[in-house]
């Protein structure tokens, strides 16, 4: 995932928790997959909702306002939103799970000014088919009269353009961890 | 100079540390629920990958269970089965419904011992938080992350920030531990921990008991904080000593002197430090949609139009949600249900207080009201004690335990439109089912509310 260059959704609101971005009744599921069609489920069935503006049909890019992705650890919340097309999430702050569950599953979390993201946002609104272009190399994003970067580690910018089997790369250093197994203490417990 | 306590306990556990990268930790417990591990066994079956330690590795069912007598829908016991399949064949404990061990996660890790001082836990579940109450490290993580931990033990992770938040003085008397927790996270608000690990400290988190101090490091996710830790002390060892993983004889002297080293250093800093005075305190009642929208019981529902500019539109919109009008004294709330339980409020002391508030009483005519202990033992430690019957008298249900109406995945919801006094964690939309509102308490309040009808101070009754 190198660049996201695409339309996007104004959603703008703070605080959007992962109870809305996918409700609990989805997770009684056990695949990987099946959760688009929950995705601001509630949200949705408001016909004004941006979601159902046939305006905004398409996006990539997704526009919130700050702490986006609080509350559950769901990965499911990054699963829906991936399923229903968007590659990256624009917002000031994210909370910390959701933004790694981001990470691994190579959803991009974009963190921006707030007030980067509100002309972002105000372009959007004035002209649906604004682009934006993420580019997770050059940790840019672009848009109309907007040019600003974005924080990313090498490490993650890593896992992001080259999407690496993690557990492959712990598992190198399998004598590390054994080293570490061997010097436990005693007392700590065992479940069996 | 000196260290944290977050500090200490993240240090120990460093596997391997690399310029540029996160740490690779090692995972002293990885607890396993049925909701967001089959994805992750099902990683490991497609790589052929085995468990690591699975005697480092506990499961439960909790979330998706039913908590009466009615069978589960065909989903969720397709989950429940996938849960029970998985741990046979990765070899990995689990405590099954109707296993007397069986219960929230969070609530039977800790009452079984397994859940010590210095540890690192971690678990497919935000409110993992809550382990942080005896001094361990512990924090929730995603799927992919669950499946990390399986095959290798360990969690890469970027050390996170460190928080101080200082509660001195003495809380007054109709004061619990879940009202310090929502007047701390009224203060810093739902993001003001994020990337920190919170260490609560002063003479009014010294002063509770291990069961408050579960309440409070428990929502600190609510915070938006990685963890919470309260500095293991007496009070810690007493409630340890005994339960079944415990460490016995010269192994628990060994463990003692080790655990008393867990406090952060005299010259140490936080990056954060937030201090609040207990006798500020009050019960709390959140009027809104996420953890930081509450106020006092004695107060009113504010009027958007006169919070800070930032606090505004989500005000509104949760007004709208919650069908409140601004200047509504809290008191005059009527409430159509009332929930005691969840991994916030579900252990003995709670249902203790609750009971107590009830007691010859009974449920105001027309709102439904709920007791789902945290666990089974705490169900049949409750029994033992006959708190069930002043519960059912007063025309609670009991029920069994599980996550039941906290996160409304098993049948336990609410119905559109109704409002629910609640000791869970979260008040977002539609947590406690689509359309539910959701007011957080404390369960003494949570009890006085189901007698009154509206939000209530035992004192009121």
């Amino acid at each position: 995932m190198r660049v996201v260059s695409g339309r996007a959704l104004p959603l703008g609101r703070a605080n959007v928790d992962t109870d809305q971005i996918i409700p609990s009744h989805w997770l009684k599921r056990i695949e990987r997959t099946g959760y688009g069609p929950g995705l601001f489920e509630a949200w949705r069935k408001d016909p004004s909702f941006v979601l159902n503006d046939d305006r905004f049909r398409g996006a990539s890019i997704l526009i919130a306002g700050a702490n986006f992705g609080s509350g559950s650890s769901r990965e499911h919340a990054v699963w829906a939103l991936q399923e229903t097309g968007f590659r990256a999430v624009i917002a000031p702050t994210f909370a910390d799970i959701f933004k790694s569950n981001a990470i691994k599953n190579g959803l991009v979390p974009v963190e921006l000014r707030s007030d980067t993201v509100s002309r972002l946002l105000a372009a959007v609104e004035a002209d649906p088919k604004t682009v934006i272009t993420v580019d997770v190399a050059l940790r840019t994003v672009a848009g109309p009269g907007v040019k600003a970067s974005f924080p990313l580690t090498d490490f993650l910018q890593t896992q992001l353009l080259e999407g690496l089997d993690e557990i492959a790369l712990t598992l190198r250093h399998e004598p590390d961890i054994a080293a570490y197994e061997a010097k436990r203490a005693e007392w700590l417990p065992r479940v069996r | 100079m000196g260290s944290t306590l977050s500090e200490k306990v993240w240090e120990r556990h460093v596997v391997r540390r690399a310029a540029g990268e996160p740490d690779l930790l090692y995972v002293d417990l990885h607890l396993i629920h049925e909701v967001t591990s089959p994805q992750a066994f099902e990683g490991l079956r497609l790589a052929k990958r085995r468990v690591r330690r699975a005697d480092l590795t506990l499961a439960t069912m909790d979330h998706n269970v039913p908590t009466n007598d009615e069978p589960a829908e065909d989903i969720s016991a397709r989950q429940i089965a996938a849960m029970a399949r998985n741990a046979r064949e990765f070899g990995v404990r689990c405590y099954p419904t109707g296993d007397p061990n069986q219960g929230i996660v969070h609530v039977i890790s800790p009452q079984l011992g397994l859940t010590q001082p210095g540890m690192t836990i971690v678990c497919g579940d935000s409110h993992t938080s809550t382990h942080g109450a005896l001094g361990a490290l512990a924090w929730g993580i995603g799927t992919s992350e669950i499946e990390h931990v399986l095959a290798t033990q360990t969690i890469a992770q970027t050390k996170p920030g460190t928080m101080a938040v200082t509660v001195e003085g003495m809380l007054p008397a109709d004061c619990a531990a879940k009202d310090v927790i929502l007047g701390i996270i009224a203060r810093i608000g739902t993001a003001g921990g994020t990337g920190k690990v919170i260490e609560y400290r002063g003479a009014a988190i010294r002063a509770l008991s291990m069961e408050g101090r579960l309440t409070i490091c428990n929502m600190s996710i609510e915070g938006g904080a990685r963890a919470g830790m309260v500095a293991p002390d007496d009070v810690t060892f007493a409630w340890l000593e005994g339960r079944p993983f415990a460490p016995k004889g010269g192994r628990w002297e060994e463990a003692l002197v080790d655990w008393r080293s867990l406090a952060t250093d005299a010259g140490a800093s936080f990056d954060r430090d937030v201090a609040i005075d207990a006798s500020t305190l009050r019960p709390y009642v959140t009027w809104g949609t996420n953890p930081a929208q509450s106020v006092t019981i004695d107060g009113a529902v504010p009027d958007p139009d006169a919070l800070p500019a930032d606090a505004r539109e989500s005000a509104r919109r949760a007004l709208q949600y919650q069908a409140l009008a601004p200047g509504t004294a809290v008191r005059d709330i009527a409430v159509d249900a009332v929930f005691i339980g969840s991994c916030t409020n579900a252990r003995l002391e709670d249902l203790r207080l609750a009971s107590e508030v009830v007691r010859g009483r009974t449920v105001r005519s027309g709102v439904r009201a709920l007791v789902v202990p945290g666990s089974m033992r705490v169900k049949a430690d409750a029994e033992r004690e006959g708190l069930d019957r002043i519960f059912r008298d007063a025309g609670f249900e009991w029920r069994d335990a599980g996550c039941s109406m906290c996160l409304g995945m098993n049948p336990d919801v609410l119905r559109p439109g109704e409002r629910c006094a609640s000791t869970s964690n979260r008040n977002f939309e539609g947590r406690q089912g689509p359309g539910g509102r959701t007011h957080l308490v404390s369960p003494a309040v949570a009890a006085a509310t189901a007698i009154a009808g509206h939000f209530a101070l035992p004192a009121d009754l």
